[in-house]
Parts: C-alpha cells; structure tokens; sequence
C-alpha cells in the first residue's frame, strides 16, 4: 500500500516536471519561430512591396497589394540587362571556382608531399596572406594590371585565384594529411607518373573538400562587387555592378528598385535551397579549419 | 630525384605566380609609392613620409577610423552574442530547429550590396511609415542622421552575419559530450551556472574563431557601407575601406589613398595577430 502510494507520488512529481519542460519548451519555440519571422521581414517587406504601384507602397507598406500585376518586374528586368549580367556574373563565378580548385588541390598535394623546409616556408606565406586587406593592395594592383592591359575578364579571374588560392590550399594541405602516402606509393609501383597519381588518385579522394571550396568561392564570388567594380568595363558588368547602377538610377522609386532587387536575389536563394545541407556544411569547415 | 623536384614546381607554380602578381608584388609596390609622389602611372621623386604627416591632419581620414573602430567594437559584441544565442536555440530540442537554421542563416548568402539597398527601403519607408502609425518619433528619418546611419550599418551587419556566427557556435555546441551536460542536471546545476562552467569553456576555441571573423570581417567593410547608407549625411558614416577608394579612384590622389592603405593593413594585421594570440593564451589557461 505504502510502496504504491510512493510510486504515484514520483509519477506525479515526474508528471509536473515533464509538464514544466514542455511548457517552457513551447514558449522557447514560439519565441524562436517569432524571431525568425522578424528575421525574414525585409525579405518579406521587398516581396510584397515589389507588386505595388508607388502610392500603394506610401499607403499601405505591410499589406499585400491590392492586385498582383508583374509591370515593375518586366521594367526592372529590362533595365537591368538581367539576362546579360546574369551570365556574365555565371561565366567569371564558374571559370574561376574550377581553376582555384584545380590548381589549389594540386599545390596543397604537392606542399603536403614535399617535406621540405621551403615547401613549409610556402605555405606559411600562403596562409599570411590571408591576413591582407583587399583595399590595402588594390590600388597597385588595379594599376599594375591596367598598365598590362588586363583590366578584362581574363585579369579578374587570375585575381580571384591569387585572393582565394590561400583558403583553398590551406583546406586541400589540411586534407591531405589524411590521405596515406600508401596510395602515391603503389601507384608509382604501377608506374603512373605524378599528374597520374594526383588526378586519378588523390583528386577523386579530396571531393569533399572541394565541394566546401566551391561553396565558398561561388558565394564570395557571385556578391563581390569592388573587386570587379575596378577591373570589368560597363559591357562586362556582372549583377552587383549592375545593382548598383539601377539602383542609383531609381532611387525613391521603390517598386521598381525593389522589383530588380527581387529578380537578383532569386538565383541565390534557387542555389540555397537546391544544395543547403552542404551549403552550410561547406560554410562551417570553411570557418573553423 | 629531379623529376619529383620538377613536378613539386610544376604543381605549385600556378598559383604561387598569381599570389606573387595579385598579393605579394602590390603590396611591396603599395608601401614603396606611399613615400612617392606617384599618380598610378609614374612617379618622379621620393616625397619620404608626406603622405603621412597629411595623414594626421586629415579629419575625414580621423573620422572615419573613429567610426570604423566604433562600429567594430559594438558590432563584434552584438553579433557574438546574438550569434551564441541563435546557436543554443537552434541546437536544443525544438521541433522548428531546422527551419529556424535555414532562416537566420539566409541573408549570409547574399550579398553586402543587395542587403544594403534593401535595409535602405526599411530603414527610410517602412521605419517612417510605422512612426507615422505608432506616432514613435524615434522611427522617423532614419539614416539622414550620424546616429541612425550608424545603428542602420549595425543592424543590417548584424542581420546579415548572425547566422555565419551562429553557424561556428553550432559546430562547437555540438562537440560537448552528452553526459557532461547530464551529470550536471544530475548534481542540480541552473542553467545559468551550466552555460558559466560548462558550454562557455568548452566552446573558448568557436569564440577564438568567431572573434577573429567578425574583427577583420567588421574593418574591412565597404559594400555595406556603399548601399546602405553612402557613407552620408555629409561622409559622417564613411568607413575606412570607403575612405581609401574615395581618396584613391574618386579624387585620384593614389599615392596618398596608398599611405591609408598601409595604414589600415598594419592596423587589421596587428588586431587579428594579438586578438588570436590572446584568445590562444586564455583558452590555455582556463
């Protein structure tokens, strides 16, 4: 009799206690979700307010509009060029993702390989270099480079590989230490040559981390604005150079500023939602290595 | 033997070449004309530290490194907390974490120059439409003052990079065993006394990391600062970055944008080295 009461007893106390946690479980859960409607508000405000006709957006700038009409967006989507900048910001992102890929993962195999002192020494001057502001080189460098007659496309991208070369062979060298010298070692056996080994052995096997330097290099890439802003003539203009420009251009006439901004942002978003696991994978071995 | 040496170069020379031209070459070449008279062409004399000596009478270039050191200090505070914060909602037993995940880290995505131009249109026609609504003067014209422009480049800064941050905090929450956790709510540990003995030290290295980020992230900001707010009213909000491309590529004055230039590396090379040293020391010592 005894025993049992005590039994409910611990059942009751259990009871509250879960009861407790759930409460405040609920409570941090709609104060999260709160939050994150708070957090997507301007992306929200930009959508509604890009169908509007520019007294609406002065009337009423929470509501949705009164009628849906897509007029701003086939003004912005001219005005824009977008087809012509979104190919071009296309062209520059992917020719130059897959050369600081390709020739990062092979300098960060040939330093890891190469015990020597001077492959450590490269290295560390790889890695300094990371800690050098754009703005503090680019006044030579846009000089030294328009006096080559590479202020082009073709300019641009040995750029990005001379900025984003350092992360990339930091993460391919830090990969390497996992891949076992084993491998090199039967290969030669078999007689392959180095390229051999590198791009039928050890390439295939450093796939991940060349899916987080892709990652990291496409986001850097596809926003940067000053960078190209300094190095591509007006043809060539990719869409935050163009951004810029519209907007200047707009300025005060929201709905179809708003419009255009719309119409840019939705590529990135295709992207995020189409690869977001690694999206965020990619960012957070990026941030900690 | 040779072989391996030539292939070693081979493999290497790429991208040592375009560190050389793109980084290592312009920044020899940058600290040189910063004592010249060049004009990005030619120079014809040694001017020795002229350029620098203009430098401490320059108020814009004073200003904006005040502002510059401001917005770094309270933006990297602001956004580690929230960060850290974000990090601990998403990783507890919610049922919306994955959700919630994928929204704060959204704006992380796009970049500087969009966000900018978007937090514009909420800053100038949505805040002022509220104060008009709720009557708040504090909502009405926002970005037309230094104090607004300034809290405007917080905001929109913090929005945008909250979720990087809360990103790297994840991946260190997550490395604190279970049973550390369990056997302080076993020993009767408040929530506030497991987060100071427990979560805080265990994830020193994921502050080491975040700290480092947001520094130099926060100094070198220029996109932000372009679309939001120009650097105006009247280049009250311009920020170091600004500073130098204004002085170099508007006014044309290169040699003398240069001497900021070096400037402003010494000073972002000096805060990431000591403030990684420091972080490095304590997370030993605690």
């Amino acid at each position: 009799m005894k025993k049992n009461d005590e039994k409910d007893s611990t059942k009751k106390l259990r009871k509250k206690k879960t009861k407790k946690r759930d409460k405040k479980l609920i409570i941090l859960e709609v104060l999260g979700l709160l939050l994150a409607l708070v957090w997507i508000s301007p992306f929200y405000l930009m959508l509604v307010n890009s169908f509007k006709v520019p007294r609406e957006i002065f009337a009423n700038v929470l509501n949705f509009p009164s009628q849906f009409s897509l007029d701003n967006y086939v003004i912005a989507f001219e005005d824009l060029n977008f087809i012509r900048s979104f190919f071009n910001s296309l062209l520059i992102t992917i020719v130059s993702v897959a050369i600081i890929i390709l020739f990062s993962s092979m300098a960060g195999y040939a330093l890891a390989r190469n015990k020597s002192r001077l492959s450590g020494a490269i290295l560390l001057i790889f890695v300094a270099a990371m800690l050098i502001p754009f703005q503090s080189v680019m006044i030579p460098l846009t000089a030294t480079f328009g006096r080559a007659g590479m202020l082009n496309r073709v300019g641009l991208i040995f750029m990005y590989l001379g900025f984003g070369g350092s992360l990339a062979i930091f993460l391919y060298h830090g990969a390497m230490t996992r891949v076992s010298i084993s491998l090199d070692e039967a290969a030669i056996i078999d007689g392959a040559n180095k390229f051999q080994i590198f791009f039928k052995i050890i390439f295939p096997l450093l796939s991940p981390i060349s899916v987080t330097v892709a990652i990291l290099n496409v986001i850097w890439i596809w926003n940067d604005y000053l960078l190209p802003s300094l190095v591509l003539s007006r043809q060539n203009e990719t869409i935050p150079i163009r951004m810029f420009y519209f907007f200047g251009q707009y300025t005060r006439q929201w709905h179809l500023a708003l419009a255009g901004l719309t119409i840019a942002i939705i590529p990135v978003i295709i992207f995020y939602f189409s690869a977001q696991k690694s999206i965020v994978e990619g960012v957070s071995e990026g941030a900690i290595k | 033997m040779r072989n391996k040496e030539l292939s070693f170069w081979l493999f290497i020379t790429p991208v040592v070449l375009s560190l050389s031209l793109v980084v290592i070459l312009p920044v020899f070449l940058g600290f040189f004309y910063s004592f010249t008279d060049w004009n990005g062409l030619t120079f014809n004399q040694f001017i020795g530290f002229t350029h620098y000596r203009r430098l401490l009478d320059d108020n814009q270039f004073r200003q904006s490194l005040w502002f510059t050191f401001r917005f770094a200090f309270v933006s990297i505070i602001v956004l580690n907390v929230i960060g850290l914060s974000l990090a601990m909602l998403v990783t507890s037993q919610l049922k919306s974490r994955n959700i919630l995940r994928t929204i704060f880290f959204m704006p992380n995505l796009i970049g500087g120059l969009i966000l900018g131009f978007i937090w514009q249109f909420i800053f100038i026609r949505v805040f002022s439409a509220l104060g008009d609504f709720t009557g708040i003067q504090g909502l009405m014209g926002w970005l037309s003052t230094p104090a607004t422009g300034f809290w405007g480049l917080v905001i929109l800064t913090v929005w945008q990079q909250a979720g990087y941050i809360m990103i790297i905090y994840i991946a260190y929450l997550q490395g604190i065993p279970k049973s550390l956790i369990e056997s302080a709510n076993i020993d009767g540990a408040s929530p506030f006394q497991k987060f100071k003995y427990i979560i805080f030290p265990l994830i020193a290295p994921g502050f080491t990391v975040s700290m480092f980020l947001t520094l130099s992230s926060s100094f070198k900001i220029y996109d932000q600062n372009l679309s939001l707010t120009g650097g105006g009213p009247y280049n009250s909000t311009q920020m170091v970055a600004m500073n130098i491309v204004d002085t170099a590529f508007s006014s044309n004055q290169m040699a003398y944008g240069q001497s900021k230039a070096v400037i402003f590396f010494i000073i972002v090379a000096t805060f990431s080295l000591s403030q990684v040293y420091y972080s490095k020391k304590r997370e030993v010592d605690l």
